[in-house]
């Protein structure tokens, strides 16, 4: 590489890397911005657009059940099969239901969910729109006196916002019992006795936490499935490259928002 | 003099480094067929989208019906946007409804009427395409000069007074082709229906075309009749209007 000199970076070629991937991301940043200020303001223009919610409700979260059930009934019976194990040298395995409650509810069960849920539906959305656009169609919305935000964005910000915590509960839920059924046979305890130790340890604010982070977890996967869909260029090519780019782009935010979501709620909630 | 109901004055647009227009200057008057010609890629099509406001100019004014569209609010684009509607290169129906559905959408947008008289309108529309009866298939199940019908038939239905065709025979058969040029003609005749039509295809111009104007060296070079195109001094327009063989000799 050029920038490698002898092994070393120098600061000028850094500068030359960095401040354009500092530009590039202010870029990104301030054009969904932007989307998101035009799609609430739509949300408050009647007609209320309920139809076409509905069917992004249906298609991103209805159709996204299955695959969180499974996922989430994995993720729950693996942890529970790590931490029975893990535990055993300390003679702590009688714990394993309250952290496998606990990890689930407040970390697994939301970021897994979305992780997953993001690369399903953020590339729909962007495949869709994207094809939509290369074709002259987000075009024709305009021509024909409405407006692609209204059309296409703000139902499918306000479907995902609400579908990715109802997903994220149902995760919740079939993860915790996944991992009480695996705790029962790893460390010979009654379904009962797990199903009670994990209600004990599961409190409302750990519910809060991982239910609100879901929220925006949503919110980003729409986003950015929508925003990419808009900016595709380049034919069918383009709209694989903006595609990819989606599920890259949704995966980096959901991790990197997860990670500040998670500091702002411990202050919060501790 | 007819009366001119779309004025370009100055009209300049780039896309990044690549300068498109750099003087866009072109009358409309109201009832006429006026053709756009030029080469590939010299932003014929570009024109229409300034003109609806897809694209925003950098430069000059557009005026519609004595609205400056580069200065209009977002209400004011959507009433101007009921008074010019435009068909699509690819139609670019709407690939999720059925016929019967994207023909309604301007409809509902403009709150055209009720269900039961949208339908009846969909319907006429259909007939007047000479495609009735197809409201239930989808864009998929569609030809291309199918699909071009539908898609006029979406353009006309809201009753506009301007009608902007981009490419409306590129790609299709000789039937097809003479079909979409006599619903342009039969649109201007029965309707007073006034078209802004930008094509490669020098028998769609002589066919329907009252006025043409060419696009060359990023800004309208000729405007005037066929007949007069043909004798111009220009020699790329009197070859490109002969069949392109002016195109041909400055590529060879």
């Amino acid at each position: 590489m050029e920038h490698l000199r002898g092994g070393r970076l120098r600061l000028q070629d850094a500068g030359e890397i960095v401040l354009p991937a500092l530009a590039m991301l202010t870029r990104c940043i301030g054009e969904n911005a932007v989307l998101t200020g035009k799609a609430v303001r739509e949300m408050f223009r009647p007609p209320f657009e309920w139809r076409l919610i509905m069917v992004q409700i249906e298609q991103g979260g209805i159709h996204s059940l299955s695959i969180t059930i499974l996922t989430a009934a994995f993720t729950g019976m693996v942890l529970a099969m790590q931490f029975a194990i893990g535990l055993e040298p300390f003679g702590a395995s009688m714990y394993t239901g309250k952290l496998v409650a606990l990890g689930i509810v407040r970390e697994l069960g939301p970021v897994l969910t979305a992780l997953l849920v993001g690369g399903r539906v953020g590339a729909g959305f962007t495949a869709e729109i994207g094809s939509m656009n290369v074709t002259e169609q987000v075009d024709a919305i305009r021509a024909l006196g409405a407006d692609p935000v209204r059309k296409l964005v703000l139902p499918r910000l306000v479907a995902m916002t609400l579908a990715l915590p109802l997903l994220t509960i149902v995760a919740d839920l079939v993860g915790c019992f996944g991992g009480a059924v695996i705790t029962m046979y790893e460390v010979d305890v009654t379904f009962t006795f797990v199903f009670q130790q994990m209600t004990e340890t599961i409190e409302i604010p750990d519910l809060v936490h991982g239910i609100m982070k879901s929220v925006f977890f949503g919110y980003f996967i729409a986003l950015i499935g929508c925003w990419n869909g808009l900016r595709t260029q380049g034919g069918t090519e383009g709209v694989g490259v903006a595609t990819t780019r989606t599920v890259v782009y949704t995966s980096v935010t959901i991790l990197t928002a997860d990670f500040l979501l998670t500091r702002l709620f411990l202050a919060i909630y501790g | 003099m007819a009366e001119t109901i779309i004025q370009f004055q100055g009209v300049k647009k780039a896309f990044g480094d690549k300068i498109v227009y750099e003087d866009l200057s072109l009358d409309v008057h109201k009832g006429e067929t006026l053709t756009i010609i030029g080469g590939s890629g010299v932003g014929k099509s570009v024109c229409l989208k300034l003109l609806i406001g897809l694209l925003q100019a950098d430069g000059g004014t557009i005026r519609a019906f004595g609205q400056e569209v580069q200065t209009s609010n977002e209400a004011g684009m959507i009433m101007l946007r009921k008074r010019i509607s435009m068909l699509f290169q690819g139609a670019a129906l709407f690939d999720s409804m059925s016929v019967a559905d994207n023909i309604k959408y301007p409809l509902v947008e403009h709150k055209w009427g009720t269900t039961g008289e949208m339908d009846k309108r969909v319907a006429e529309v259909l007939d007047l395409v000479d495609m009735p009866g197809i409201e239930t298939l989808r864009p998929a199940e569609l030809s291309g000069g199918m699909k071009k019908r539908v898609g006029l038939a979406r353009a006309i239905a809201i009753q506009p007074e301007v009608i902007l065709y981009d490419e409306p025979t590129t790609g299709l058969d000789p039937i097809n082709v003479r079909r979409i040029n006599g619903l342009i003609l039969s649109l201007q005749d029965r309707l007073g229906i006034t078209s802004l039509v930008v094509t490669h295809d020098m028998d769609t111009v002589f066919t329907i075309t009252n006025r043409l104007a060419l696009v060359h060296e990023k800004r309208i070079a000729f405007v005037g009749t066929p007949d007069e195109a043909k004798s111009h001094e220009l020699r790329f327009l009197r070859e490109f209007v002969q069949g392109g063989r002016g195109t041909l000799d400055e590529d060879l």
